[in-house]
């Protein structure tokens, strides 16, 4: 496999691709969003349990998509869990950043921890979206978003 | 992969010679991510072979200049170069006069224009279209909007679990309201060739004309439209080895000559005051201003090549190529084709065991082999297979047999890394 085909598509993806985590609806849910990507298909719909602290009790997600979509909402909702909502936003700086930032731009991949793997993303133009949409949806959620969200809004 | 000798002699059965036609496409002879380009995405759009691209040049070198009514030499050449286009044009799909051949941007303008016009005019309240579960979303939305406009009914007739449009189901829905049917001849996602004759017979009993997309057919069947009895026909430029932003409606004289105009704006009159204006005569009368030229000229010298290689030579080796691709590729454990009707194009469309279809289309890019993935324009039947998307890999002329021995090499992988 080439260079950029493997730093893409890294074990720890293809593993969440395979057998994704969280991947249920959960009943009664503090909030849900449905995201789309109409350029693609791929939709999600990201459920999460909010306790009294404003605390992410639990978070889960359905939907279809490819490899990389699915695998990052797989990733997000096991990395969100237990984190509170400021810290879940202080996540998605981090992972928007990391998939728009320029190819020349050093990234302190460390820091990243496990969202390091989504690091190959930026050389795929056409893929940033994929790997962005439960991220996006997330997010909204959070923000008290009520209709769908679609990755061609902004 | 096929042993040398058979190749060989299966070539010669064929009667085709595919490196003759591949030197005549430079764009093939080129590495993608370190490995020769198999192009097999001809279903969105073909390659062009020099000859078309000689002829744009040898018009913008040598001929530009605006048609119709200039009184100087290039002028005079250009409108001479256009309106042969119309007549070769005319002549391909055996069309009755050239009148009857109008130069639009593509299918998806033609459609619009017989939408906005044809039944702007005659559709009432209350009034039904028919089209087909297997429609182009341009075949669809035109439909919609005038449907919308004029409280119509937008009629669909199923397709089984082949991909193949439901005769039978069609009988129950056309009658009396119906204004005007609008099928795909053949479908670009499924590659399903439509029993187009019945279903053209079945509404014109009914005195209903019919609307033929042949966007993906022009380059693989042979369109006579005398023959078909079709009342509408529309089809692209690009994907028939012709320039992008170029297409063809054709209509029988009588229903074109009692169609309101489409645009307004030059060319399309013959007398203009402030209180009244008189429209040109066909085909103008529906090609208001400066049409694209050189997309007409580039049509033109594409039917030439097609024809002199040969389109029932293409079809056959295309159709060698597809049967070759789909027994192959129907081997793999965890592939599934999706379109299986017998009559088919060569378009393959296919999904994948637990692998999405755009992770196909990105591995499959690193081996130089272009091919499109997604709902390819036809969510309808992505619905019905429930599917969200599928990988597709469409032959044209230029394609080889070995060609379909990397692409079921890389399939092959994929299922490795995936699975």
């Amino acid at each position: 496999m080439q260079k950029e085909l493997r730093e893409l598509y890294q074990q720890v993806i293809l593993d969440h691709n395979k057998s994704p985590r969280n991947f249920r609806k959960i009943e009664n849910p503090t909030v849900s969003l449905e995201g789309h990507n109409p350029l693609c298909g791929d939709n999600v719909t990201i459920y999460i349990q909010l306790d009294d602290n404003e605390l992410i009790k639990d978070i889960s997600f359905q939907g279809s998509g490819c490899a990389i979509s699915k695998a990052s909402a797989s990733l997000m909702t096991s990395m969100i869990k237990g984190k509170s909502v400021d810290e879940a936003k202080v996540l998605f700086e981090k992972f928007h950043h990391l998939v728009t930032a320029k190819i020349d731009e050093n990234i302190d991949l460390e820091e990243l921890g496990k969202l390091a793997v989504f690091s190959g993303v930026r050389e795929f133009p056409a893929r940033v979206k994929c790997a962005s949409l439960a991220w996006h949806t997330m997010i909204k959620a959070l923000e008290g978003k009520k209709e769908k969200v679609s990755t061609e809004e902004e | 992969m096929l042993l040398k000798e058979e190749n060989a002699e299966l070539k010669k059965q064929l009667d085709f010679n595919v490196e003759k036609v591949r030197s005549d496409f430079p764009i093939l002879s080129q590495l993608v991510h370190g490995k020769p380009l198999v192009y097999l995405d001809n279903a969105a759009t073909t390659q062009k072979p020099l000859h078309v691209l000689h002829s744009l040049e040898n018009y913008y070198y040598k001929q530009n200049a605006n048609i119709h009514r200039g009184v100087h030499a290039l002028s005079q050449e250009a409108t001479e170069a256009f309106e042969s286009s119309r007549i070769k044009v005319k002549k391909f799909i055996n069309a009755l006069g050239k009148n009857e051949i109008i130069f639009t941007k593509g299918t998806t303008e033609s459609i619009n224009l017989v939408a906005q016009t044809y039944c702007r005019k005659v559709l009432n309240e209350g009034d039904d279209i028919i089209i087909s579960e297997m429609e182009h979303h341009s075949n669809i939305v035109p439909w919609q909007l005038i449907c919308e406009e004029k409280k119509a009914n937008l009629k669909v007739i199923p397709i089984n679990e082949t991909g193949e449009i439901i005769l039978e189901e069609f009988e129950k829905l056309i009658s009396e309201k119906t204004k005007l049917v609008s099928v795909v001849y053949a479908s670009n996602s499924l590659g399903t060739v439509n029993p187009v004759k019945e279903i053209i017979k079945l509404a014109h009993s009914f005195n209903v004309p019919v609307l033929l997309d042949a966007a993906q057919a022009v380059n693989h069947l042979e369109l006579d439209v005398q023959q078909l009895d079709c009342d509408f026909l529309a089809f692209s430029g690009h994907k028939l080895y012709g320039p992008t932003g170029i297409g063809i409606l054709y209509g029988k004289i009588n229903l074109l000559e009692n169609m309101p105009p489409y645009q307004g704006g030059g060319d399309m009159i013959s007398r203009v005051t402030f209180q009244k204006t008189t429209y040109n005569e066909l085909p103008h009368k529906f090609e208001a201003g400066t049409p694209n030229i050189a997309g007409a000229i580039g049509l033109g010298a594409a039917i030439d090549y097609v024809s002199n290689v040969g389109l029932d030579r293409i079809a056959r080796y295309e159709n060698s190529l597809l049967e070759y691709a789909t027994n192959k590729i129907s081997t793999l454990n965890g592939l599934r084709v999706i379109g299986t009707s017998k009559n088919k194009i060569s378009v393959l469309s296919f999904v994948l065991d637990n692998v999405h279809p755009h992770d196909v289309g990105t591995f499959l890019d690193f081996e130089g082999i272009a091919i499109r993935t997604g709902h390819h324009c036809t969510q309808p039947v992505m619905d019905k297979f429930k599917i969200p998307a599928t990988s597709r890999a469409s032959f044209g002329m230029y394609n080889t047999f070995e060609e379909v021995d990397v692409l079921y090499n890389g399939l092959k992988k994929i299922l490795e890394v995936f699975n």
